[in-house]
């Protein structure tokens, strides 16, 4: 039977699956939105895998809810959202020196040397420069986000928007187009100012060195690819799976942590039928009051975390806290 | 005379020991919480530093708990820490709640205006019982540091760091209740060697994270996001640039004192870099990485109040300190709006940074730093 890995990337806007071969191969690589509800964004792309007869023999997990998926999955590593996608980068783009990413409520820049990330930046305060922002214009301007890129690749003249701000750029695009610039023109100035803010905030002071990567869900804008381009005096590099990079990271990372033989911990891909519930509770036992976040599956519980004394550890909650810090 | 004194980290243990021997009734808030922040936010300029926010959030609880005088420290220079004990009595005031204040510090460099004012602090106690009380106070501080030494060295060797956490604790609370010089020795060694039991991982070696920044994120873990106990449970083993004692020496007894940890060596080890005092503990933030970077740390956190002036001058000279000494310099700013989430992706990411730096010495010229903004 063949082995696959995978990984499993649950961000604040989408959750994407990945299903790697042994070979490193992408065979499956799905993205789903989050829309506010991980546990069943992450029951429905399992639902949709395809195992064509191969056996999952590694899973691992990251994001923003990467414990949590962890916890519903039996992941055996449990990474960083940074060198997940460094690790993605690496193996897509050998050599590679700098990856712009670009999702959508976050945005980082890594750079890498000899394949080790040497520094590393994320900037998640202000929405202006990510995908989300994007979204909101097109849908403003009614155009489909798919198309945004194309249109903005057409602009004769690309006019120049306050980017510092998504609540300015927004009310600046409005005043052009009072003035009667052109849709592409104003599209393809909305580009240059998130590059700019991009690189004014995230990339502040960092050593930009081909080649560059671009992946995360905006890397799908061709206007975005050009903006960079132009502002970098550098070819931008696109990979195949660029939207789901983290998630690829994870199937990699995943690979390497059961290579030594170690049988996976996944729970099997019956997941899905389970019933799962997050709960959580403020724990009075000191003036702490921590957070507790409870996971259970129907009269089961899974794994807690938010407790700072590690009074309501579970058994496998652990697990995913060594695989944190492995 | 009810004395209070607002939080900053395990400070109240010595404080409450200086009063206790005085006799002097001393309220001890309740810790820093969710709760504390709320209130305090709530009552104060939405421009003052986290610090600020939680000492008025201590003060209005332990106001309720019957508080009727509170203690704080003072300052001179371009920090506003110095005028944080008036401001704060001010708003209080504002809000019904009278207090008095006493704030320790020398008036214009006079140790005799200080004396004036720990006597007031003392209810004028005689000074040799005064004296008997600050000795006792400071021997608390000493051995507090002590002990947290012993547990930035013991997290990352556990095999279950939750153990050590649970020590910790012990500690807190015998130290605490320690009511003479031999009881405090005594729960020092007994949690070294409770520390020492505790099985450890074979074969580990933590790799070395130094802590530098603004005095209260470094010695507050709620804070500081518990950052301290994060990277311990990573597996780095982590030091600080300053200590309770050496800050207590510096900044009140003007350095007569033997502290645990000093910190008058980092003024002289800044100099290259920074010359001159800007306020607060910029110099020594600067100082600190010089001295992590001679003694081959893996790496520096420089940790620091958002709007923190004397930190943000001293985050733009870190850049060129880590070039120097080749060291990853990660500077995290913190205020109220800050997620643990976010902060702990960031660890993870800058221990995973260091670890594979450490594995593979051909990148080990290139420097690093960055610079990452939480909440608003």
């Amino acid at each position: 039977m063949n082995k696959l890995y995978l990984g499993v990337d649950v961000g604040s806007v989408s959750t994407n699956l990945v299903l790697m071969d042994d070979f490193g191969a992408v065979n499956q690589g799905l993205y789903l939105r989050t829309q506010g509800r991980p546990l069943e964004a992450i029951q429905k792309g399992l639902a949709q895998l395809k195992l064509g007869g191969g056996e999952i023999s590694g899973v691992g997990t990251t994001g923003s809810a990467r414990n949590l998926a962890a916890a519903v999955l039996g992941a055996d590593v449990v990474k960083n959202e940074i060198t997940a996608h460094a690790v993605a980068a690496s193996a897509q783009v050998p050599g590679v020196q700098t990856i712009l990413e670009i999702g959508g409520q976050d945005s980082k820049i890594i750079i890498l040397r000899d394949g080790v990330v040497s520094d590393f930046a994320m900037n998640t305060v202000c929405a202006a420069g990510t995908g989300s922002f994007l979204d909101q214009q097109a849908g403003r301007l009614n155009i489909a986000i798919e198309d945004f890129g194309e249109i903005a690749l057409t602009a004769q003249m690309p006019v120049r928007i306050a980017g510092r701000c998504s609540v300015f750029a927004e009310s600046d695009m409005i005043h052009k187009q009072q003035l009667g610039h052109h849709m592409p023109d104003i599209l393809a100035g909305l580009c240059e100012a998130m590059v700019r803010n991009y690189l004014n905030n995230v990339g502040k002071g960092k050593d930009i060195q081909g080649p560059v990567v671009f992946q995360g869900g905006v890397a799908a804008n061709k206007g975005i690819r050009k903006a960079f381009e132009q502002a970098l005096g550098l070819p931008i590099i696109v990979p195949d799976n660029f939207s789901v990079m983290g998630a690829l990271g994870s199937a990699i990372l995943a690979r390497e942590a059961v290579s030594s033989g170690k049988t996976s911990k996944f729970r099997g891909v019956n997941v899905t039928s389970g019933n799962f519930a997050a709960t959580s509770f403020e724990c009075s036992g000191c003036a702490n009051l921590c957070e507790i976040v409870q996971i259970g599956l129907e009269e089961k519980v899974l794994a807690r975390w938010g407790d700072r004394c590690g009074k309501w550890g579970v058994e496998q909650s652990t697990s995913a806290a060594s695989g944190a810090s492995a | 005379m009810k004395v209070t004194f607002p939080h900053m980290g395990n400070m109240w243990i010595p404080v409450k020991a200086l009063f206790d021997y005085l006799e002097i009734e001393f309220i001890v808030p309740p810790p820093n919480s969710k709760h504390t922040l709320s209130v305090g936010t709530q009552h104060s300029p939405e421009g003052a530093c986290l610090p600020f926010k939680l000492n008025v959030g201590n003060l209005i609880d332990a106001a309720k708990l019957g508080a009727d005088t509170f203690v704080m420290t003072g300052g001179v220079g371009p920090c506003r820490f110095g005028y944080y004990g008036e401001l704060e009595r001010q708003i209080l005031h504002d809000l019904g709640i009278e207090m008095e204040l006493i704030i320790l510090e020398p008036p214009e460099g006079s140790l005799l205006g200080l004396a004036k004012r720990i006597k007031q602090a003392a209810s004028h106690k005689p000074w040799i019982k005064i004296l008997g009380a600050v000795r006792f106070a400071y021997r608390k501080a000493v051995a507090m540091d002590r002990i947290e030494d012993l547990v930035h060295w013991a997290r990352p060797r556990a095999e279950q760091p939750l153990a050590i956490e649970t020590i910790y604790r012990r500690a807190q609370t015998e130290l605490n209740e320690a009511n003479n010089s031999a009881a405090i020795e005594h729960v020092v060694k007994r949690t070294r060697e409770q520390v020492l039991a505790v099985p450890r991982k074979q074969d580990f070696t933590p790799v070395k994270v130094g802590i530098v920044g603004e005095i209260y994120t470094l010695l507050d873990p709620f804070a500081s996001l518990d950052i301290e106990r994060h990277l311990g449970h990573l597996g780095v083993e982590v030091d600080r640039s300053i200590y309770l004692s050496g800050w207590i020496n510096e900044h009140i007894f003007q350095g007569v004192n033997r502290a645990y940890k000093e910190v008058k060596q980092y003024k002289q080890l800044a100099h290259p870099f920074l010359a001159h005092s800007v306020g607060g503990h910029g110099q020594e933030t600067v100082g600190g990485t010089v001295e992590f970077g001679r003694q081959e740390f893996a790496g520096v956190i420089h940790l620091l109040p958002l709007s923190c002036m004397p930190e943000i001058v001293a985050a733009s000279i870190l850049p060129n300190v880590g070039r120097q000494y080749n060291l990853p310099v990660m500077t995290l700013y913190i205020d109220e709006q800050s997620g643990q989430a976010g902060v702990l992706t960031r660890l993870e990411a800058f221990v995973d940074l260091i670890n594979r730096r450490q594995s593979q010495p051909s990148c080990e010229r290139e420097v690093r730093h960055e610079q990452i903004v939480f909440g608003g």
